[in-house]
């Protein structure tokens, strides 16, 4: 009977009149100390050291000839991605479906797009006109209705698009797959056993439900996509990445004119990195409880939190000590 | 005598070399309450499976309303239907999961108005209404806009209830739709079951709560490795088994 008596007395002790010393972390602020004094030194060797050019930099960043480039690499970039991954997804079905030539087809696909370079690729592709100097449409093995030359038909752009196109979508198809085959199979069932047709059980139960693990792939791969398109520079179209070649050649500043493509890419991949964190909370609704909050109100949470404590801080002082 | 709501005959069933349906003969009439009690392993479930055609049988057959499951009869053959007709006859049948299997991208709402629209091609306005209505039926009208993870387990299994009542079926399966429950959660579920049972609804239950086949059920069927071991009405079945291989199992889970 004493004993709880004791605790409680001690209890009540600590809750009133006791204070909290907050543990003390040297090495907390001495690991930030020096991660400072680092960065700071980096920034000043990139904005003292006379060689990087930065006011050549400024007159090239928005130069129209850069800004035409920059617009070519996100037109590749956008037809690669769209093209690969509807092909891709086309290719994934194939793969899953029941029909033994149908997935061997896939498979084949996927192993010879994934194992010969993207660089061969292209250069296969630009060089297709020496390979067959028509392409026909008409009956299989029959007669053509109508031929054209392959020049006219694969240009160099097209080659660039088609060639990245191709090679996205065996990638792509692995990641639908993927995608699809994380989904709980009694998702499925129940979507057979309530008779919803089958087009719809992939448009609406398989697919949205494969997207939580298809978009962070995704989202690799699309970035992946942004810099590849700089080994277009073989077939000489003008991207960002031949672009600034082409300048630097002229005007010999190069590390200026290779700061300036970095920027850019810099540029393309943050906004398709925000992009990608909205898709996904997009597509992650409903499988958490809540939904994780955005940056903005994230933010927005902590300035609240710390007001909150610093009222409280005053309000302590104040009645406290005096 | 009727012509049966369900009539299963002579079903075989295999996995491999595992026989697990060993012609099994099962009638049901419109309107009644049919509960499946047999020890884990005994072919309850793929009975259940098998009447709604996600499980292919291998021998036998299976009429709903006079009408054959999976297949089209043509004189004396049976010819397999393609999938499509299939999903068409699913939608005459309901079915209840042991895990829900409720699509956690979509509210509850969604869940309940999706088969009536895409697979009955009902108008969405109708659909809406009926999903309204069967959500008060279940107790759940407030969690309308809810997406199920953030439901509890009893009221996942009601909205699922829900969503294979909005199909208008003509029986519903239920596939021991309160093992997955925590024990205080069973109760909830058990009296929309019930309540279900009363209004009439043709009802074939896999279940393990003796208490709810002694209340509610027309008939109680004793399975035992892929075979009808011995089926009457409750009182028959669960006070007076003739069978020693029902008492053992009665004598276990009571």
């Amino acid at each position: 009977m004493t004993a709880p008596a004791v605790i409680e007395e001690e209890a009540a002790e600590s809750a009133g009149s006791l204070t909290v010393v907050k543990a003390r972390h040297p090495g907390r602020w001495i690991a930030g100390a020096v991660v400072a004094v680092l960065l700071a030194m980096a920034v000043n060797a990139l904005i003292t050291n006379p060689a990087w050019d930065w006011p050549v930099v400024g007159a090239y960043l928005f130069h129209p000839s850069v800004l035409h480039a920059v617009l070519f690499t996100v037109e590749l970039t956008a037809l690669g991605i769209v093209l690969g991954f509807l092909l891709g997804t086309v290719l994934a079905l194939m793969r899953l479906s029941r029909v033994p030539l149908l997935t061997s087809v896939a498979w084949g696909y996927v192993w010879l797009f994934r194992s010969v370079p993207l660089i061969l690729q292209l250069l296969f592709w630009y060089n297709l006109a020496a390979l067959y100097k028509q392409i026909s449409f008409g009956v299989p093995f029959g007669p053509a209705f109508f031929s054209v030359d392959s020049m006219e038909l694969i240009g160099p752009v097209t080659a660039a698009a088609l060639g990245l196109a191709l090679h996205q979508a065996a990638y792509a198809a692995e990641i639908v797959r993927g995608g699809f085959l994380s989904v709980e199979p009694g998702q499925l069932e129940a979507a057979a056993a309530l008779g919803i047709p089958r087009a719809r059980q992939i448009l609406r139960i398989r697919l949205p439900q494969a997207m939580r693990s298809i978009v962070p792939a995704a989202g690799n791969e699309i970035i992946g996509l942004v810099k590849g398109t700089s080994v277009v520079y073989i077939m000489a179209l003008p991207e960002l990445f031949y672009q600034v070649q082409v300048i630097y050649n002229r005007n010999g500043r190069v590390i200026a004119m290779l700061l300036v493509a970095a920027i850019w890419y810099l540029v393309l991949t943050t906004v398709l990195s925000a992009a990608q964190y909205y898709v996904e909370r997009r597509f992650g609704r409903g499988l958490a409880r809540a939904l994780p909050p955005t940056p903005v109100q994230r933010a927005r949470r902590i300035l609240t939190v710390r007001r909150a404590a610093r009222r409280q801080r005053l309000a302590a002082n104040g009645g406290g000590q005096r | 005598m009727s012509t049966p709501m369900v009539d299963v005959r002579g079903v075989h069933k295999s996995y491999g070399p595992l026989e697990v349906l060993r012609g099994v003969d099962l009638r049901v009439q419109a309107g009644e309450v049919t509960v499946v009690i047999g020890p884990s392993g005994s072919g309850k479930s793929t009975l259940l499976r098998s009447i709604n055609h996600l499980e292919k049988i291998d021998r036998g057959y299976v009429t709903i309303d006079g009408e054959f499951v999976g297949y089209r009869r043509s004189g004396d053959r049976l010819y397999e239907l393609r999938e499509r007709d299939i999903l068409r006859q699913r939608t005459h049948i309901g079915f209840v999961f042991q895990n829900f299997n409720l699509f956690p991208h979509l509210t509850v709402r969604q869940n309940v108005t999706e088969a009536p629209v895409s697979a009955q091609g009902r108008p969405r306005d109708e659909a809406e209404a009926l999903a309204t209505e069967l959500l008060a039926q279940v107790g759940l009208s407030d969690k309308a806009g809810a997406y199920p993870r953030q439901l509890s387990g009893g009221q996942q299994q009601r909205v699922a209830i829900a969503r294979a009542l909005a199909l208008r079926p003509k029986v519903v399966l239920f596939d021991e739709p309160t093992s997955a429950l925590d024990p205080e959660l069973v109760g909830e579920v058990l009296e929309v079951m019930k309540a279900l049972a009363r209004s009439g609804t043709t009802m074939i239950v896999v279940t393990h709560e003796i208490g709810f086949a002694r209340e509610v059920a027309d008939t109680v069927v004793f399975m035992d490795a892929g075979r009808i071991v011995e089926q009457g009405p409750p009182p028959q079945v669960l006070d007076r088994p003739r069978h020693d291989r029902t008492r053992a199992f009665l004598s276990k889970v009571l």
